[in-house]
C-alpha cells in the first residue's frame, strides 16, 4: 500500500536476543545493514523524483538555506581560521630544514582545497546540522505529525525532505568556498605575523599553486557529501520509533552514519576526481 | 450511578427513518483484514463495515488494534492479508501518491492532535487548504476562522500549539481535519487524557459536528460515556477480531461476556435490569 519510508521491523522476531547463536545475530546485523542502504536508496529516488516533479516549497527551502547555511557561518568561520593558522606553523615547523616557510601558501592552499576544508566542513556542518535535522524529523515523527501530514494527502518527501537535502547539498560547497578563502587568511596571518614573510608573496605563492582542478575536485566532493549527509539525517528522522529516547538514539547514529559516510566517500570520489582531472 | 438515558444523548436522533435508510450506503470494509507487529498479531481476520452518515464507535481495551484500524482506512498503514475498500474501491495495494486522492475523502483527528510545532494555530489550520486548494488568503482566512468558531476556539489563530491546553490541542486538530469538508471524520481516542468537563465538551462537538456537516464518522475510544454519548453502533475489538458488532440499545443487552464487562466497568449496564 505505501512505500513511505517507517520504521523497520525487528528481525528474527520472538527470539531473545542473549538465546540468539553468534551466526543468527551477524544475520541479524546484515539484514539490518541492507534494509537500511534499500531504505536510503528509496528515499533518494524518491527525493530526486520529487525534486524534479514536486511542487517547490520556495519559502520552506529558503528557510533550510537559512538554517543550514547561514547559520553556519559562524562554525565555518572560527574552524577554517584556526586550521589555516595551524597549518602554516606546522609547515613551517616541519620543514624548517628544507625552508620550509617559502612552501606555506603552497601547502596550506592546497591542502586546504583539496581536503580538509571539504572534509571537515562537512563533518563539522554534517554533525550540527545533520543531528538537527534527524532530532527534528524525529521528533515530528513520533509526535504523529507525519503521520498528519500523510493523513493530510500531503507527500512528506516533497515537504521535509527535499527542501532539507537540497540546503545541504548546496549550501555545503558554498560553506567549504567561505572556508578555504577563510582558512587562506589564517594561512596568511600566520605567515606574515610569525614568520614575517610578505603578504604580496604568500598570495602570489597560493594563486601560483592553486589550479582549476585542485578547486573542482575539492568542492565537487562536497555535492556529494552535502547529499549524503541531507538524506542520512531525513532518513533517520523518518524512521524514529520509541519517543524522546528514540529521536537521541536517532540523532546520534545521524551523526555517527553521516561522519564514516562522509569519509568513506571522500575516498571513492578523491580517486574520481583523480581520475577525472 | 449515572442513568444510561443521560449517558446515551443520541438515543432520539440514532432510530430516525432518514438514519437508517442512511446506513445502508457502505463508505468502508474491512475484509479478513491481518496485521502482526514482530509477533504481535494486531488484527485478525478482522472484518467491519461502515456505512455512510451514521456514528462508528470502535470500542476496545489498550492494544487491542483500535488506532491500527484507524490507520487502515486512511491507508497509513498496509494489511499483511485482507482487503480495505473505500466506497467499493480497493485501497489495499494502492502506491502513496494514489491513496492521497483516498486521504482527502478522510479527515482524521490523532490522539495528540498531531499539531504542527513550528506552525501557530491559524497556519496549522490553513495547511490542508494551501496544500490542496486555490483559495486566495482572504478565502482561507474566513475559512479557517469558521472553523475555530466552530471548534469554540474564536480568535485563537495566533497562539502557537505549546500554548494550548490538551483540549484546545484536539479541537484545532479537529479544525484542521474538518477544514477540506471531509466526508468521513475519524476520531482517535478523541476523550482520553482530558478532565471530564473537558471531555464531555469535545463529545458534544463531536454531535454538534455530526448534525451540522452530516458526515460519517468512525470513534476509536475505550471510554465507554464517551461513546454511548456519541455513536449509533458499535463494533467492539477483542484480541485482534471485532467479536461483536451492533447498536447501543443491543450492546446494553448483550451476553458477549468481554464486552458486558467493558460495560459493567463503566456503570452503563448497572442501571439497566440484570438479564439473568
Amino acid at each position: 500500500m505505501t512505500n513511505f519510508p517507517t520504521t523497520q521491523p525487528a528481525i528474527a522476531v520472538g527470539v531473545p536476543a542473549d538465546e540468539r547463536t553468534f551466526l543468527e545475530r551477524v544475520k541479524e546485523h546484515v539484514q539490518d545493514a541492507l534494509f537500511y542502504i534499500g531504505g536510503l536508496t528509496d528515499l533518494a529516488v524518491q527525493t530526486v523524483q520529487q525534486t524534479v516533479r514536486g511542487r517547490m516549497e520556495r519559502d520552506i527551502v529558503m528557510a533550510q538555506f537559512d538554517q543550514i547555511g547561514v547559520r553556519s557561518m559562524s562554525i565555518v568561520i572560527i574552524t577554517s581560521l584556526f586550521i589555516g593558522m595551524v597549518l602554516a606553523l606546522q609547515t613551517a615547523y616541519s620543514l624548517a630544514e628544507f625552508g620550509g616557510a617559502l612552501f606555506i601558501g603552497k601547502v596550506v592552499s592546497l591542502s586546504l582545497v583539496r581536503e580538509l576544508a571539504p572534509v571537515l566542513m562537512s563533518l563539522m556542518v554534517g554533525g550540527r546540522v545533520g543531528a538537527g535535522i534527524t532530532a527534528e524529523i524525529g521528533t515530528m515523527k513520533v509526535t504523529e505529525q507525519i503521520d498528519a501530514l500523510r493523513a493530510l494527502a500531503t507527500n512528506p518527501v516533497r515537504k521535509l525532505v527535499v527542501p532539507r537535502v537540497l540546503a545541504t547539498t548546496l549550501m555545503l560547497p558554498l560553506m567549504t568556498i567561505l572556508a578555504c578563502f577563510v582558512g587562506i587568511l589564517g594561512g596568511l596571518i600566520i605567515a606574515v605575523g610569525s614568520l614575517h614573510l610578505s603578504a604580496n608573496f604568500y598570495t602570489r605563492s597560493v594563486i601560483e599553486t592553486l589550479r582549476y582542478n585542485d578547486i573542482a575536485s575539492g568542492v565537487g566532493k562536497t555535492f556529494f557529501f552535502g547529499f549524503g549527509i541531507g538524506l542520512i539525517a531525513c532518513y533517520n528522522g523518518l524512521r524514529t520509533s520509541g519517543g524522546a529516547d528514540g529521536v537521541g538514539r536517532a540523532t546520534t547514529a545521524t551523526v555517527v552514519t553521516a561522519s564514516i559516510t562522509v569519509l568513506i566517500m571522500d575516498f571513492f570520489l578523491t580517486k574520481l576526481f583523480l581520475f577525472l582531472f | 450511578m449515572t442513568e444510561p438515558t443521560s449517558i446515551d444523548r443520541r438515543a432520539e436522533s440514532r432510530e430516525t427513518p432518514d438514519r437508517r435508510s442512511q446506513s445502508r450506503d457502505l463508505f468502508v470494509e474491512f475484509r479478513n483484514v491481518e496485521k502482526a507487529y514482530g509477533i504481535k498479531n494486531v488484527l485478525c481476520d478482522a472484518n467491519l463495515k461502515v456505512f455512510r452518515g451514521e456514528v462508528l464507535v470502535i470500542l476496545g481495551g489498550s492494544g487491542s488494534g483500535k488506532s491500527v484500524t484507524l490507520r487502515h482506512m486512511l491507508g497509513l498503514e498496509a494489511p499483511d492479508a485482507g482487503r480495505v475498500l473505500v466506497e467499493d474501491e480497493d485501497i489495499t495495494d494502492l502506491p502513496e501518491e494514489e491513496l492521497y486522492r483516498v486521504r482527502k475523502k478522510f479527515g482524521m483527528l490523532f490522539q495528540s492532535g498531531a499539531l504542527f510545532d513550528s506552525m501557530n494555530v491559524f497556519e496549522n489550520i490553513a495547511f490542508p487548504l494551501r496544500e490542496h486548494t486555490e483559495m486566495t488568503d482572504e478565502e482561507i482566512e474566513q475559512s479557517v476562522n469558521e472553523k475555530l468558531e466552530l471548534v469554540s476556539l474564536p480568535n485563537t489563530g495566533h497562539l502557537m500549539p505549546v500554548d494550548l491546553s490538551g483540549g484546545m490541542r484536539k479541537r484545532v486538530g479537529l479544525a484542521r481535519s474538518i477544514v477540506l469538508n471531509p466526508q468521513v471524520i475519524l476520531y482517535d481516542e478523541p476523550t482520553t487524557g482530558l478532565d471530564p468537563i473537558t471531555s464531555q465538551k469535545i463529545n458534544e462537538l463531536i454531535i454538534d459536528l455530526q448534525s451540522k456537516l452530516n458526515v460519517t464518522s468512525v470513534v476509536v475510544t475505550h471510554d465507554i460515556q464517551s461513546a454511548f454519548s456519541v455513536g449509533d453502533r458499535i463494533a467492539f475489538l477483542n484480541k485482534g477480531v471485532f467479536e461483536w458488532v451492533g447498536t447501543m440499545d443491543e450492546a446494553r443487552d448483550s451476553d458477549h461476556p468481554v464486552l458486558r464487562d467493558f460495560l459493567k466497568a463503566s456503570a452503563v449496564t448497572a442501571a439497566q435490569p440484570t438479564r439473568s
